[in-house]
């Protein structure tokens, strides 16, 4: 496959992508660092995953194999349109298998498939900072990462136990990468937090609005913050999937009728077929 | 005597043309209150700020307990402001987190340090709450919605948490009714002497000052122009600015 020549490969030009990478480096050098990056006006609007393309558009080479998923989801707007772009700027090859791809952008979810070590993980995320809703300041923030001045997290954390009796921070749950920098995993759902924890695949993480990359590292420690006697638990609803009758997954509650009939199914659609063929197989 | 808590040499800070601080000097021992007292515009708040680190003099040497405060870094001196220190604001709302419950006001600084088990928290918080005379029951409410002198107790409660050895504190019942801050003063006079705590009390209200103080420093226009203990320096003033401030106590 070739990609169309009125591109540069992969839509950036060589010496942003190097720039770029410059960042990549730096932030897979300090595991949960944010490094500040140029970041460029794409064609499509922020919030719809500028910090994932231009990461994904950096480490993309033509032997890859992308895959895009929105929600678990690869039939999307946002993951066909984002793997269309690539198809026609880069010429690559795009898949909906877990298994198959080197490279998977994701906005708000980790493949429930156990990811390896020749793949990398691009998130999207729209606020990098984990501090942001609790301390205006950014200049201050950063402070507070450089002295490794995380009370204000738990305090945060508190109010939600004091509140509400657990922990109710469901999604964007704050980890602690390697013991040092507290980092926000983007907003997928705390079920997903464990799956950061040593995974053998890279994680980078783009935030074009706010123009910020950080990175986990292939086997790093990452732990979500809790308290002793309220540790973290990972919620997903208390169901099967309707289609694969899976009890492990993380679901989407789907309305099916205007009577208040719903149903749950798995969030990560290609898992859910794989689940769905080896059934039928076995049948 | 015991060697110094807290000890600062020649401090000198110019605003422009203003001497805020010319040539101060104080020293402040384990376990003792000192009262810095003088007019608006006198240097009182500028030398608290100093003093916490908050701001840099153009010259002069601040210590606390051997360590050269100026020379510290950024790290240190957080963690000190956290564990060892404590500053209570004259305006509770600069000192607490408004939209943080009570009870997160005052386990911040245990957060802070390390403490991880909620119950543990919780049992502090309330601890600390019937200390500084707040009914428990009102742990999960905001700030916002407590009074002036609640306020102000919730912030010191939030202070001495962490048991601090030395409590800066800018005009602590500045902007409360006579009765509060009558409350509120007995309140800080039982916790300072139950605690041990060294205390740094910027103030105007000269019987706010005797009643709290073991020592009292004057100072006028950037300079500390008497200093003495309390009983002595407001029942023998010397300098003719702290005759003039001690005649002018309104008497009721």
């Amino acid at each position: 496959m070739t990609h169309d020549p009125g591109y540069n490969f992969a839509y950036l030009d060589e010496s942003t992508k190097r720039m770029i990478r410059r960042a990549i480096l730096k932030a897979v050098a300090i595991p949960g660092h944010q490094v500040p990056f140029g970041s460029r006006e794409m064609p499509l609007p922020y919030g719809w995953g500028t910090g994932g393309i231009q990461v994904t558009a950096s480490v993309l080479g033509p032997r890859d194999v992308l895959k895009v998923i929105d929600q678990g989801s690869d039939d999307t707007t946002n993951a066909v349109s984002i793997r269309a772009f690539f198809r026609r700027t880069a010429g690559v090859a795009t898949t909906e298998r877990t298994a198959e791809a080197t490279i998977i952008q994701t906005r708000h979810r980790i493949p429930e498939r156990r990811l390896t070590e020749g793949q990398i993980l691009v998130y999207q995320v729209p606020i990098p900072e984990p501090l942001a809703r609790l301390e205006p300041r950014i200049a201050e923030t950063r402070r507070l990462h450089a002295m490794a001045d995380y009370g204000l997290m738990h305090v945060k954390l508190y109010e939600d136990i004091a509140k509400h009796g657990h922990i109710a921070t469901s999604y964007s749950y704050p980890v602690m990468v390697n013991e040092r920098y507290l980092m926000s995993p983007s907003p997928i759902p705390a079920f997903d937090n464990p799956k950061m924890h040593m995974m053998p695949a890279l994680q980078l993480f783009g935030a074009g609005r706010e123009k910020r990359i950080y990175a986990v590292p292939p086997y790093t420690a990452v732990r979500s913050l809790d308290f002793e006697d309220h540790p973290f638990r990972p919620i997903r609803a208390p169901h099967r999937c309707e289609l694969c009758g899976s009890g492990d997954t993380y679901l989407d509650e789907v309305l099916v009728d205007d009577k208040g009939g719903r149903i749950f199914v798995c969030s990560d659609t290609d898992h859910c077929q794989e689940r769905q063929a080896m059934r039928e197989a076995a049948e | 005597m015991s060697t110094p808590l807290m000890e600062a040499r020649g401090l000198q800070l110019r605003f422009g043309r203003v001497a805020a601080l010319d040539d101060v000097a104080i020293d402040i021992h384990p376990g003792e209150v000192v009262a810095i007292v003088g007019e608006s515009g006198s240097g009182k708040t500028t030398l608290l700020r100093v003093l916490s680190g908050l701001m840099r003099p153009d010259a002069g040497a601040v210590t606390y307990r051997g360590q050269d405060v100026l020379a510290m870094p950024e790290a240190a001196r957080r963690r000190l402001m956290r564990t060892e220190w404590g500053f209570v604001h004259q305006n509770p709302r600069d000192g607490l987190r408004l939209g943080v419950t009570a009870g997160g006001n005052i386990g911040e600084r245990l957060m802070a340090v390390g403490a991880r088990h909620y119950g543990n928290i919780r049992a502090e918080a309330t601890e600390w709450l019937k200390r500084v005379e707040i009914d428990p029951a009102r742990m999960d409410d905001i700030p916002g919605k407590f009074s002036g002198g609640m306020q102000q107790r919730l912030q010191i409660a939030r202070v001495l948490v962490t048991r601090p050895r030395l409590v800066f504190m800018d005009e602590p019942t500045g902007g409360l009714d006579v009765s509060v801050q009558a409350r509120l003063l007995d309140l800080i006079r039982a916790l300072v002497a139950d605690l041990g705590l060294a205390v740094l009390i910027v103030t105007h209200d000269i019987a706010a000052a005797r009643l709290l103080a073991h020592r009292i420093l004057v100072m006028r226009q950037g300079q500390v122009v008497e200093e003495g203990l309390t009983d002595r320096v407001l029942d023998d003033p010397q300098h003719a600015y702290t005759q003039l401030l001690v005649s002018s106590v309104l008497a009721a």
